[in-house]
């Protein structure tokens, strides 16, 4: 489990009684942002009316998060775009940096899973709230259901809400941590079975390699879906 | 055969599997609260820099120059539009002058031909009247002639009939008589003409 050990880079930084160093996380945080900010620059300084790759690829994401909200969320979430935008481009660029070797994967960590979808939470249920006044409390008594099992459904829908930052946060982290550790596994297997039988968990570990890549860009699809579809319940409030 | 390397392969990566994690204590190192704060506050660095980036500078440039991009294609397929009507319109225009010439020559050749056969019945109605009238006129010359040389004919007669009978006789005749009797034979003779 060495690829999830966090250490520090460079001199310990105290803030007050609190340890805030620069680490191998912070350090792929950093990477991540700066890639993103340097591809989606490039490819929207130029102003070509026939998109060059860079520009097509900037542009392409663009609409692909557009279309992605607009079908999840309606039209009233567009304010909230560019939040979603950094958010799914965040996660991808995070899942899509530790697919390199030795590299070190931001979002197979709990906390940090667990601080962007707290942040999610709260600004969902702020904006629900601000939107619905108590009536977004509507969201817990859904219609049509029959006075008897009125009572344990509005406890299940609340522990069901309550639970979300959980579970938004345990999926992306566990999927990482997950497939990373299974290639792990594999890698050991062709270092212990050699040259002789190692060939078949080196097969795997190459399957396993396009699986990964493919579950990075899903979880971070499904990151920024999920938060769309709770955005939308707060903003909709249809249940 | 197979099922034993199946077998041992699982055994010594059973094997692999326990020495790989037991050189590693201490569980998973996401629980180890020791650099928690630290990833939290880097995240929101990080983070809130890549959204504020984005938010104020690239993404407003992108949606730009999308826009400016349907707009310009909105434009271009108006303009196309709009030429593709005049063109119908120059075309319909041409046609229009080609028919209307076509009839203008009609209507020319028809009057010129018109203009030509009146002048033609024109000119014919007046050499055919030109021709009556002369040949009336010889007519009546003619007949006028005829009348006269009648006349004349038996004036000669009477004359010659009194020298005849003067030189016959020796005797001269009453010359009115003799003008009688020549105007009645003439007459005479003319009537057996007729019949």
């Amino acid at each position: 489990m060495y690829q999830f050990n966090v250490y520090r880079i460079g001199p310990e930084i105290k803030l007050g009684a609190v340890d805030i160093s620069f680490t191998n996380a912070s350090l792929f945080m950093v990477i991540s942002s700066l890639a993103i900010l340097i591809i989606f620059n490039l490819g929207a300084k130029k102003k070509t009316l026939i998109p060059d790759k860079l520009q097509l690829l900037s542009e392409l994401s663009y609409s692909f998060v557009a279309k992605m909200i607009s079908d999840t969320a309606g039209s009233k979430a567009k304010p909230y775009f560019s939040f979603i935008f950094s958010l799914f481009m965040f996660v991808l660029f995070c899942n899509m940096f530790g697919m390199i070797p030795y590299a070190f994967t931001v979002t197979s960590h709990i906390i940090v899973t667990f601080v962007l979808a707290a942040f999610i939470f709260i600004g969902v249920t702020i904006i629900g709230f601000m939107k619905h006044g108590l009536g977004y409390l509507k969201l817990f008594v859904p219609s049509g259901v029959p006075m008897v099992l009125l009572p344990l459904i509005v406890v299940i829908e609340i522990i069901s809400y309550l639970s979300r930052p959980i579970s938004l946060s345990v999926r992306l982290f566990a999927n990482m941590m997950a497939g990373h550790t299974m290639m792990k596994v594999f890698g050991g297997f062709v270092i212990s079975l050699g040259i002789v039988g190692g060939w078949l968990p080196l097969s795997f570990s190459v399957a396993l390699t396009g699986l990964e890549i493919l579950v990075a860009f899903l979880q971070a699809y499904v990151f920024a879906i999920l938060t769309c579809i709770y955005l939308n319940d707060a903003l909709n409030l249809h249940h | 055969m197979l099922k034993k390397i199946v077998f041992l392969l699982f055994v010594t990566s059973f094997a692999c599997f326990n020495t790989v994690f037991a050189a590693e204590s201490g569980g998973m190192p996401q629980l180890n609260p020791e650099f928690w704060i630290s990833q939290i506050f880097w995240l929101i660095i990080t983070f809130g820099i890549l959204f504020i980036v984005l938010t104020k500078v690239i993404l407003p440039k992108i949606s730009d120059n999308l826009e400016t991009r349907k707009s310009q294609i909105l434009e271009n397929i108006e303009t196309a539009d709009k030429q593709k009507e005049e063109s119908q319109k120059k075309i319909d225009e041409y046609e229009k002058i080609i028919l209307d010439s076509k009839l203008k020559a009609k209507s020319y050749f028809n009057e010129a031909r018109e203009k030509i056969l009146d002048d033609i019945n024109k000119k014919r109605a007046a050499l055919e009247k030109d021709l009556d009238e002369e040949i009336s006129e010889v007519e009546k010359e003619l007949s006028d002639l005829k009348q006269k040389s009648g006349e004349k004919i038996n004036k000669i007669a009477a004359e010659t009939s009194a020298e005849l009978i003067k030189e016959l006789i020796g005797e001269e005749v009453n010359s009115s008589s003799i003008a009688a009797i020549v105007e009645d034979q003439s007459k005479i003779n003319r009537e057996r003409k007729d019949v």
